[in-house]
């Protein structure tokens, strides 16, 4: 039900569909800027993150952890209660008291406090500058397509009958599979194999790549894989899931490896195989929006649409599909649209990371990318076992990557796989965004013992390749004079 | 050199370098011909009972028979009689591509049972398998250069046989090279990734006269190297050892450059002897406190290792991998090692190797080359009362390696042959190298 009528029948200067992470902090913003907002939201408040994404998938990794710890308890020199039993419902239970007072940032009468006019339902373009809300019709001037993203569904013969799980209904469980098949082996799915791994269910992973986490690099890849297969998943890359039938309550999957058959009998199947636009229903045709059912909502580097009247922010129209990219492209796109501003995409640094155990972020260029625009480039690697906090820690898994422009001490990019990967790539994109190069950070003084010091110690190797670089110049001049 | 004093004081039971490692080579030359089917030619993957013959095997053994001509193992006629017995099958093999044959478009699948040569093991039509065998069938055809009869058909026969495969199909429908293809299912959906043995697939791709890769291949594949400092070395990433090595046991590239290497101002030859450092640096460090691990005992590549039940060491639950490519500084690493790989950087750092190779001996049973050859071996993980783990029985590749690598190191045997290889040098040329002896 709306929370109030229409007050004028003005155009809104600014109209936002969905009430995500995207539109949120667009409608606030521009609420801060005095101008009148309206509001539209199909289904939660808070959006796909803190509803089904990385707030309940991290409440439960958190959970879970502590048991894979207690498990390791001899490697910290702990002798932990035998044997350690998992209560799954009160780990479900602690992740639902999290996601509800998390909500409460974000009520309906805090936004309508802010001046919000706040409309639930299914919003339609009605034309290039109309919006229907169940009947309603609101004018816009500016227009904002906010609507995230859902669930991709793998097409497999007989998956519908048997029944699944999604990264949105997993969260419903009450009691824990015996064992569960996940099918897609991206962020989503490697996180929540390894938590219900770590809870104690029988997990296997199928995933159709030769390598997890596609988009990183593959030492990030190949460290997970190892994490993964250490924690007691099943894993099967390379695979593909062909079909699925039920048998004395079971699911029976049968998969094939480069034509290589097989079954594997499960309680549950959770797809996480990615996530595609919510965009469907907008009737964005009737509003001269481009638009691919894929990748989404047609923009330019200014998150303009092919209507210039419409912007599109976040998940439904961007590569990226994080929280963070969400929000700051929001504020970029409400900048663009009630400003006219002409703030870029692209100028933005953005960080990601993928919650598995070790984590696994990102920030900038890979070094492939920067080898295909002809940019020479070199990694300074510092794996974690050279660092001494995360030998006390126990947490030696993993690596820092710079990549800088050879020559220079300009970062690139950086990967960071590391226990907490999500905090320490922060400085990075800080250095990046402020221009900081390594020749600083090595001057910076981190303090010790901490895993961030495997940052200083990339910073340290770059300026000891340049000092050698000097002396064997100057060398060189001495011996020819 | 020896600087543990309790090795100081045991080197005097240890033959001199050269008697070592010709005792070594030798052993590991005598591998193919115990393995092989003097019928077809096919030679065994390994010494284990029923194990098919492999295509890569095959490849090292015609690339070993001239080293047994040279050093008076094995007289010339047989070396000869060997190598055409294997390339008339190969030339007269089953090349349908069907589940049951031998090949397809001049590639072979990776395992052939040893008697009738067809595919078993379902495996895989192997792009870089078929890259090692060539590399074989050109040294032999370099090699045997005599005016007769026989030697003259074995140039024909090898020739048709390189000449035969079909590099610039094994692209698909990108640049870069596949992995391999199955009658079942196509190309496999892998790619070369990074730097890898793939160098010497590429040269043999490139160089062909018939069915050659495109100009863009090389770079396809090149762009996705990456050049690290790690421990305070820059070299061209690669964690398993036997990927900085296998190219070289053909392809002399010292002082030969591509444009990534003249740009890093390095070359490959220079960069095995960094990985070789990496490596030991690793050994040092021993992040998982495997036994044993130090400056001397190193080297993790793919090999043979145990696959018993995980246990815990030092609190730390381990798993074991079996069979495995294991590399620095990420792993996997189980505290299996591989002997045979430290013996294939001789070329590279033979002040590193020469030391290990000594205390690898000291291990082993007296007068006794097996565990050195072996595929693999582990002294964390201790079995039926002895204090290492080893691999059972020995791998051909391994065998190959060792003596090709230790040719090189003495004659450099394998290296002249590659330099005076027509299809090399041209394929070398059309990757963009220059300089040295190109």
């Amino acid at each position: 039900m709306n929370t109030h009528l229409v007050r004028s029948s003005e155009p809104y200067p600014l109209l936002i569909i969905g009430a995500g992470p995207a539109g949120l902090a667009a409608a606030h913003m521009a609420a801060r800027d005095g101008f009148r907002v309206a509001l539209i939201e199909a289904h939660l408040l808070g959006g796909l993150a803190l509803n089904y994404g990385s707030v309940p998938t991290q409440a439960l990794i958190r959970t879970s952890r502590l048991y894979a710890e207690m498990r390791d308890a001899q490697l910290y020199g702990a002798q932990a209660p035998a044997p350690v039993e998992v209560d799954f419902a009160r780990a479900m239970s602690r992740m639902r008291r999290i996601r509800a007072r998390l909500c409460r940032f974000n009520t309906k009468d805090r936004i309508t406090a802010d001046g919000i006019d706040l409309f639930f339902g299914k919003a339609r373009f009605s034309s290039e500058d109309t919006v229907d809300v169940d009947g309603t019709r609101l004018r816009f001037r500016k227009a904002l397509i906010a609507t995230g993203s859902r669930s991709l569904l793998p097409r497999i013969p007989g998956l519908d009958d048997a029944g699944f799980l999604t990264n949105e209904t997993v969260f419903d469980l009450t009691t824990l599979p015996k064992s569960l098949l996940v099918i897609g082996g991206g962020p989503v799915g490697c996180e929540l194999a390894q938590a219900f791994c770590r809870f104690g269910a029988r997990t296997i992973i199928v995933h159709a790549e030769p390598l997890f986490l596609p988009m990183e690099e593959r030492d990030a890849a190949q460290l997970l894989t190892q994490a993964l297969a250490h924690d007691g998943i099943e894993i099967h890359l390379n695979t593909r899931v062909v079909n699925v039938q039920t048998a004395g309550g079971k699911k029976i999957v049968e998969i094939v490896n480069d034509g290589n058959v097989a079954t594997i009998e499960v309680d549950e199947i959770l797809t996480g195989i990615g996530r595609v636009p919510a965009i469907l229903g907008l009737n964005l045709k009737a509003a001269g929006v481009a638009y691919q059912p894929d990748s989404g909502v047609q923009v330019d580097d200014f998150l303009r649409t092919t209507n210039p009247r419409i912007f599109a922010a976040g998940d439904a129209g961007l590569k990226h599909r994080f929280i963070d990219t969400a929000e700051a492209s929001a504020l970029i796109a409400v900048h663009n649209a009630l400003h006219r501003g002409r703030r870029r995409l692209s100028s933005l640094t953005i960080p990601w990371c993928t919650y598995t155990d070790p984590e696994i972020a990102h920030v900038g260029m890979y070094v492939r990318e920067a080898r295909e625009r002809g940019i020479p480039v070199k990694t300074f690697t510092v794996p974690m076992h050279d660092v001494v906090r995360a030998i006390v820690d126990g947490e030696e898994n993993g690596f820092v990557k710079i990549h800088v422009r050879e020559g220079t001490d300009t970062i690139l990019g950086a990967t960071v796989v590391a226990r907490h990967a999500g905090e320490m790539i922060n400085g990075l994109s800080l250095a990046m965004v402020a221009g900081i190069g390594l020749s600083t950070m090595a001057r910076v003084i981190h303090a010790y013992p901490t895993q961030a010091q495997a940052i200083k110690k990339a910073a340290q190797a770059y300026v000891k390749t340049r000092k050698s670089r000097w002396y064997e110049t100057i060398f060189r001049r001495w011996f020819d004079r | 050199m020896i600087t543990d004093s309790k090795a100081a004081v045991m080197a005097h039971a240890l033959p001199d370098d050269e008697t070592l490692l010709d005792r070594l080579q030798h052993a590991a030359f005598n591998y193919f011909t115990r393995t092989q089917n003097p019928d077809n030619g096919l030679v065994a993957d390994t010494t284990r009972e029923n194990a098919p013959s492999s295509i890569a095997v095959i490849g090292f053994a015609l690339s070993v028979y001239p080293v047994g001509a040279e050093r008076g193992w094995m007289g010339r006629p047989e070396a000869l009689r060997r190598s055409l017995a294997v390339l008339r099958f190969l030339m007269d093999s089953d090349q349908s591509g069907s589940a049951g044959s031998t090949g397809y478009r001049g590639f072979y699948f990776h395992f052939l049972d040893m008697n009738s040569g067809t595919r078993v093991w379902l495996s895989e039509l192997s792009l870089i398998d078929t890259g090692f065998l060539m590399a074989g069938v050109l040294t032999a055809a370099t090699y045997f250069s005599a005016d007769t009869a026989e030697e003259t058909e074995l140039r024909r026969l090898a020739d048709a046989l390189y000449c035969r495969v079909d590099w610039r199909w094994a692209q698909g429908e990108g640049s870069a090279l596949t992995h391999g293809w199955k009658p079942e299912c196509g190309f496999l959906n892998y790619g070369w990734e990074g730097y890898s043995e793939a160098i010497l697939l590429y040269a043999l791709g490139l160089g062909s006269p018939t069915h050659a890769l495109t100009d863009q291949s090389y770079s396809a594949w090149t762009v996705t190297y990456q050049w690290e400092n790690l421990y305070g070395i820059d070299f061209l990433y690669a964690g398993p050892l036997f990927i900085h090595q296998f190219s070289h046991a053909w392809i002399d590239f010292r002082d030969i450059r591509d444009a990534f290497m003249r740009e890093k101002k390095c070359d490959y030859f220079e960069n095995s002897r960094r990985a070789t450092c990496i490596q030991r640096e690793y050994a040092i460090r021993n992040p998982r406190g495997f036994i044993d691990y130090d400056a001397d005992t190193w080297g993790l590549s793919a090999g043979d290792g145990p696959d018993t039940t995980p246990r815990r060491i030092d609190g730390r639950y381990q798993t074991f991998y079996g069979y495995a490519a294991r590399g620095v500084p990420y792993g996997p690493d189980d505290g299996t090692l591989c002997g045979s790989s430290v013996l294939s950087s001789l070329v590279f750092a033979p002040e590193l190797v020469l030391p290990a190779l000594r205390k690898l001996w000291m291990r082993s049973d007296a007068e006794d080359t097996a565990f050195i050859r072996a595929s693999g071996f582990n002294p964390t993980v201790s079995e039926n009362g002895t204090n290492s783990w080893i691999s059972n029985g020995e791998f051909g590749l391994d065998q190959g390696m060792i003596v090709l690598m230790i040719e090189n190191y003495r004659s450099g045997l394998l290296w002249r042959l590659g330099r005076s290889n027509r299809f090399l040098r041209t394929g070398l040329k059309r990757a963009g190298f220059r300089g040295g002896w190109l």
